[in-house]
């Protein structure tokens, strides 16, 4: 089921003026920013489709940028997104993409950090009544809707890692909900995604983290 | 949750002697792992924030950023309250707390997406005023922001939602679906009739197309949710008078998707056809392109 609950209905409470194109491009934002963890200092922004077609009327390039300065889709400060983001130092770039795109309302997001030394490159679709979809995070294709806690993890391609992560987890009594996992090549770079049931507290993120053949783990929560 | 239809979301509640709000909250609970005090408040804030919507809609300056909307909430209140309006009261004040809110939604202001923010105007319009005149408790309101909330769940799940993926009808039709199966469960109607309403309604809105002028949720979607509370209301009226929708309220929904699914993507919220292309429309996007 693309929408998991009630208050993927009824909701979210929000800024005008549209769920898909300003709610739904806010959380996006907010993904990729809790996602990267800091303020970017450069923020390269694609849009395709409606997105692309429509997004100064909706704000949708405003909400964007909102949601990469963490704020909510009901922030009052978020029609005023881009004084902030100047405020903060963080340089926007709005374009149209060209090319095949996965849903009519895509964004996708390049990040840089004030440093120049981290990049985060994600791509999120907004699927209506404010509810997303990331479906790439650096050149993985995954699926996360940001409704749930959600542990994203970089590891390599090596037997046993998904077991011991998801042992750990049912350590703790966390049940996953949705799961996908994508590599760039046979005992290559992976990633795996797992939304989960229950809060993951930095201290179960920061023991993943351990694991051998895990690199990297970020853990998100809206 | 454990239906996917809106036949199964009927049957359920029979089953359990429930309503459709009631079945919902122990739903969301059971989904959420929340108690039934935090997932009930949650959904009673949200109610709050619709009354405050509609308050400032119908009193307070409008004005969208575009400059092109606003103040007609306004206007319809000052009409009422001057003489009697065609619709008649009840149905007039449901049509104004509907623009009410769309106008707030279209200038920034703060709303609840029900089920998106394009269509955001019906339910408070038609749930607010119709507790405004049979003096319902807010517990009662927000047990129907649960039932619509599960209505709109099925058509989402099996259809959609939102204007971009299947034009207006979609997205206001889903509105005024959720809306007018909301009336029957609070007033009292059998979890069929409510279902038979979400039916009744959508039919009247098959079709539609998503043509927003200049790619603004603003001409024609504020007018839109105006007239969407007062076919909710007349869906609601029909199915507790007993009116059925013969072609199953399912079968409806999947022709939704299909007919939205058939639509040329110039008429999918993309500004590329209907309304927004007619002369005036064009004229419109010209002018504040060059602003």
């Amino acid at each position: 089921m693309r929408f998991k609950d009630v208050f993927s209905i009824i909701g979210p409470a929000m800024v005008g003026p549209s769920s898909s194109h300003t709610a739904g491009a806010a959380r996006i934002g907010r993904v990729a920013r809790l996602m990267f963890g800091e303020c970017p200092g450069f923020a390269q922004i694609q849009l395709y489709g409606s997105f692309a077609a429509t997004y100064r009327g909706h704000g949708t390039d405003t909400a964007l940028v909102g949601g990469l300065l963490n704020m909510a889709t009901d922030d009052p400060r978020l029609p005023e997104a881009f004084a902030h983001a100047e405020a903060a130092g963080m340089t926007v770039t709005i374009e149209p993409g060209k090319g095949l795109y996965p849903h009519p309302n895509t964004a996708e997001l390049s990040l840089v950090s004030p440093s120049g030394n981290r990049t985060l490159q994600l791509t999120g679709t907004s699927i209506g009544g404010g509810n997303i979809e990331i479906v790439r995070i650096n050149g993985f294709t995954l699926k996360l809707t940001a409704a749930y806690p959600t542990l994203i993890i970089r590891h390599y391609d090596e037997p046993g890692v998904i077991a011991v992560v998801t042992g750990l987890l049912m350590g703790s009594g966390i049940n996953i909900a949705h799961m996908t996992v994508d590599r760039r090549s046979r005992r290559g770079e992976a990633m795996m995604v797992m939304e989960c049931d229950g809060m993951i507290d930095k201290d179960m993120a920061e023991r993943i983290s351990w694991l051998p053949g895990v690199q990297e783990v970020n853990l998100l929560k809206l | 949750m454990n239906f996917r239809t809106l036949k199964e979301l009927a049957e359920l509640a029979e089953a359990r002697s429930s309503t459709l709000g009631l079945l919902m909250l122990d739903e969301q609970c059971k989904e959420s792992g929340e108690d039934r005090d935090t997932v009930f408040q949650k959904m009673a804030d949200y109610y709050q924030i619709m009354k405050d919507a509609v308050k400032q809609g119908i009193r307070t300056d409008t004005t969208s950023k575009s400059g092109l909307t606003g103040g007609d909430a306004r206007r319809m209140m000052t009409y009422q309250e001057e003489s009697p309006s065609l619709l008649g009261e009840h149905a007039s004040l449901a049509m104004t707390y509907a623009l009410a809110v769309s106008e707030v939604n279209a200038s920034m202001g703060r709303i609840i997406a029900t089920p998106t923010a394009g269509s955001c105007g019906i339910i408070p319009g038609v749930l607010i005023s119709s507790q405004e005149r049979f003096g319902w408790s807010d517990e009662q309101m927000v047990h129907g922001l649960f039932a619509s909330g599960a209505i709109g769940y099925v058509i989402a799940n099996n259809s959609f939602i939102s204007g971009a993926e299947g034009g207006c009808q979609a997205e206001v039709g889903s509105a005024i679906g959720m809306a007018a199966g909301a009336l029957v469960d609070i007033r009292g109607g059998t979890p069929a009739q409510a279902i038979h309403a979400v039916g009744l309604a959508l039919k009247n809105t098959l079709g539609l197309i998503c043509d927003p002028v200049a790619g603004l949720v603003e001409i024609p979607c504020i007018v839109r949710n105006g007239f969407g509370s007062i076919t909710a209301l007349g869906a609601a009226d029909m199915a507790l008078a007993g009116v059925r929708s013969i072609i199953p309220s399912d079968e409806v929904v999947q022709v939704m998707l299909e007919v939205g699914s058939a639509m040329p993507e110039s008429l999918r919220e993309t500004a590329g056809g209907g309304l927004a292309q007619t002369p005036t429309g064009r004229q419109i996007t010209r002018d504040l392109l060059q602003r």
